[in-house]
């Protein structure tokens, strides 16, 4: 069977799968629809957490960027992965024991103010919605690859699916789906994974793989190092960019990650304090699952893609090199005309390739942009888990299966993020703020229309992508950081943290971390070029900014809570109560 | 032990665990994976340098183990002090 058939076969039973469990765990109260009812059970919810956490990104880019960065790619494995552990061990319990709907429920009544409210929201909003419309981008580009349609098709149809799975089930349709999309993903990761390990290393694990022996005897990283260094790359072990920035880095995901508000929520999902715990322990040993297993991905495929092309004849190349030149993702211009792939350090190109309709004396795409450095070839780095399969000549279901994978990887996540922004209007905005009497029906029909104009915009985003999106995605985790996670984590910790505190730290800390992503790589659009590296502050990149903004915050938070009034008596027995597992233990403190 | 003071207590306690939980998160990820990176590739693990071995796997695998000891002592603390829901 070819894997064009496979595709359709394993992505159409995913879905009707999909489908099925959102028709069967229909939503029918506000409840329901923002926290599941609270009675999922903790290995559930540590699986849909899993899925929700790991997005397109995580399936697709991921090993493809540690791939061509090497050591410099490590900032992602333990920055998303770490954060983990500030859940688990700094909000999971205590939010859970506080026992409302969403962050701002907790920011509002921790800090006894609607304005603090509001400023919550609005960071949720902002971080969602960075979040979201890189998502629908990564649907699109994914159905477009594999159901073989234009971009824009691929979005609309992912905006119809995600649409019904929030429209039906809500929290609960959606973490029941996430279920079921964790086992596809993690499937469809490992499989070809495993194969390839077998392939290279002989061992099953591709974990143990990676610090394993080729066939001539000698380590693989040993090999990789020397090939990197025979074309003059980095040693692949060695990184590159400066050990304050990497440190930087890691922090801002870790603390993004904690304080990224489609994450907290599903803490809300589970039945108690206890569950909420060990719930975060299955979230992070699934998803390690993939971590761990992403870096040795990462060494298989670009061991084999420097010995696949690495001064081999054009003509030579396989079916895969091809395909991927076709759809432009590859690029070769034979600049010393030896008809040989010269693949060194340098660019290839300057920007993107950019193709003209001919072809060259060797068959190849004629490039109008390639640069004057000796490096001919340009790969896209989204391609290498795509790819892996072919390059490794893998059957054809394995291949089809990476499709499925993909999809349900970018699904589930699209979901959790709208549920959020769905959640912050009807529940945050509208029943907290503008319209308290509402009914319960009538909240649940103001979330589900939220959901639908959430969608509707998210996929303008994904078709019209404005140059900065993928620019800014990286970044939301910066914003969450600089925002949110000091407030929560100084709402439990600190008890003498007041309103006036956290709210000056909340609007610095975003705001700062606005005005550096401005400044230094997103540029104001038409209007300011972002500045270059050489202008950063002591060196510190946009990405890794969002924990400079977050010490600043918290600094800010402790000198103002200190000069203004202490909070109320009714605030300080809220933190002692969410200090305390058990409800028995509230009640009798009274 | 009155209530407040067993309160006390039982959040001492919390903060305890959660400093030596915390300095391990640090020290194998900031720790043994950026700042000691460069004297630790000096050894290896198998095929790995040791320092990159922290960054791209150790430090995840101690990750796991530390929520779900995090997890044990808690839930061994909370029925110490009866903090337990029914």
């Amino acid at each position: 069977m070819s894997v064009q058939l496979w595709t359709w076969i394993l992505v159409g039973i995913s879905f009707a799968l999909y489908f099925g469990i959102a028709i069967w765990a229909r939503a029918g109260s506000t409840k329901e629809f923002y926290v599941a009812g609270g009675g999922v059970s903790p290995l559930a919810n540590g699986m849909a957490t899993a899925a929700d956490w790991m997005s397109a990104a995580s399936f697709i880019s991921m090993a493809g960027i540690i791939s061509f960065a090497g050591y410099d790619g490590s900032v992602y494995l333990m920055g998303w992965t770490g954060g983990y552990v500030l859940l688990a061990l700094l909000l999971a319990p205590y939010l859970r024991k506080f026992g409302k709907f969403t962050v701002p429920d907790f920011i509002g009544d921790r800090y006894y103010s609607n304005t603090a409210r509001t400023v919550a929201v609005i960071c949720a909003l902002i971080v969602s919605f960075t979040y979201v419309a890189g998502q629908m981008r990564g649907v699109g580009i994914v159905f477009s690859q594999f159901l073989q349609v234009e971009i824009t098709t691929g979005v609309i149809i992912g905006m119809a699916v995600v649409l019904v799975f929030a429209f039906l089930g809500g929290m609960k349709g959606i973490t029941y789906t996430q279920v079921a999309q964790y086992c596809v993903l993690i499937f469809a990761f490992m499989v070809p994974a495993i194969f390839i390990s077998i392939q290279m290393t002989g061992s099953i694990i591709p974990q143990i793989g990676m610090g394993g022996r080729v066939e001539d005897g000698t380590y693989l990283l040993e090999k990789l190092d020397n090939l990197h260094t025979q074309l003059g790359f980095k040693e692949y072990t060695e990184g590159s960019k400066s050990t304050w920035d990497v440190f930087a880095i890691t922090l801002a995901l870790m603390a993004g990650t904690a304080g990224l508000p489609h994450v907290i929520v599903r803490f809300f999902t589970v039945p108690n304090v206890k569950d909420a715990r060990k719930s975060a322990g299955y979230a992070l040993l699934l998803i390690a699952i993939l971590y761990t297993t992403a870096p040795a991905v990462s060494v298989f495929a670009r061991t084999n893609l420097i010995e696949t092309v690495s001064n081999q004849e054009y003509s030579t190349m396989p079916e895969w090199f091809k395909n991927w030149e076709n759809m432009g993702l590859i690029a070769w211009s034979d600049k010393n005309e030896d008809g040989k792939i010269q693949y060194v350090n340098g660019e290839a190109t300057t920007g993107k390739p950019e193709f003209t309709e001919e072809r060259g004396a060797n068959g190849e795409r004629i490039i109008v942009n390639a640069s004057t450095e000796t490096n001919e070839l340009y790969v896209d780095r989204d391609i290498m888990v795509l790819a892996n399969p072919e390059i490794a000549q893998l059957p054809a279901w394995v291949i089809a299966l990476v499709a499925a994978g993909g999809l349900a990887a970018a699904l589930s996540t699209a979901a959790g993020l709208l549920l959020v922004i769905s959640t912050s209007v009807s529940h945050d905005l509208i029943k907290k703020q503008l319209k308290p009497d509402i009914s319960d029906k009538g909240e649940l029909l103001a979330a589900r229309l939220s959901i639908l104009v959430a969608v509707i915009v998210a996929g303008l985003f994904g078709i019209y992508p404005p140059g900065f999106v993928a620019a800014v995605v990286a970044l939301a985790f910066g914003l969450a950081a600089a925002s949110f996670f000091p407030a929560i984590v100084l709402g439990i910790f600190d008890k003498r943290m007041n309103k006036q505190g956290a709210i000056s730290g909340m609007v610095v800390g975003i705001i700062l971390m606005l005005f550096y992503m401005i400044r230094f790589k997103t540029g104001l659009i038409g209007v300011l070029e972002p500045l270059p590296e050489s202008k950063w502050w002591f060196g510190t990149s946009p990405e890794g900014f969002g924990t400079v903004a977050m010490f600043i915050n918290v600094i800010i938070s402790v000198i103002i809570s200190r000069l203004t009034p202490a909070p109320p008596k009714s605030v300080l027995k809220i933190v002692e109560s969410i200090r305390i597992p058990s409800g028995a233990g509230e009640a009798q403190s009274h | 032990m009155s209530k407040i003071e067993k309160h006390k207590a039982y959040w001492r306690q919390n903060i305890k665990y959660l400093s030596i939980l915390l300095f391990v998160w640090f020290a194998v990820s900031f720790g043994c994976g950026i700042l000691l990176k460069d004297f630790l590739n000096r050894y290896s693990l198998g095929g790995f340098k040791l320092g990159f071995w922290f960054a791209q796997q150790g430090s995840i695998y101690v990750f796991v183990v530390l929520i779900f000891l995090y997890m044990y002592l808690m839930n061994r603390l909370d029925k110490k002090y009866g903090y337990i829901d029914n």
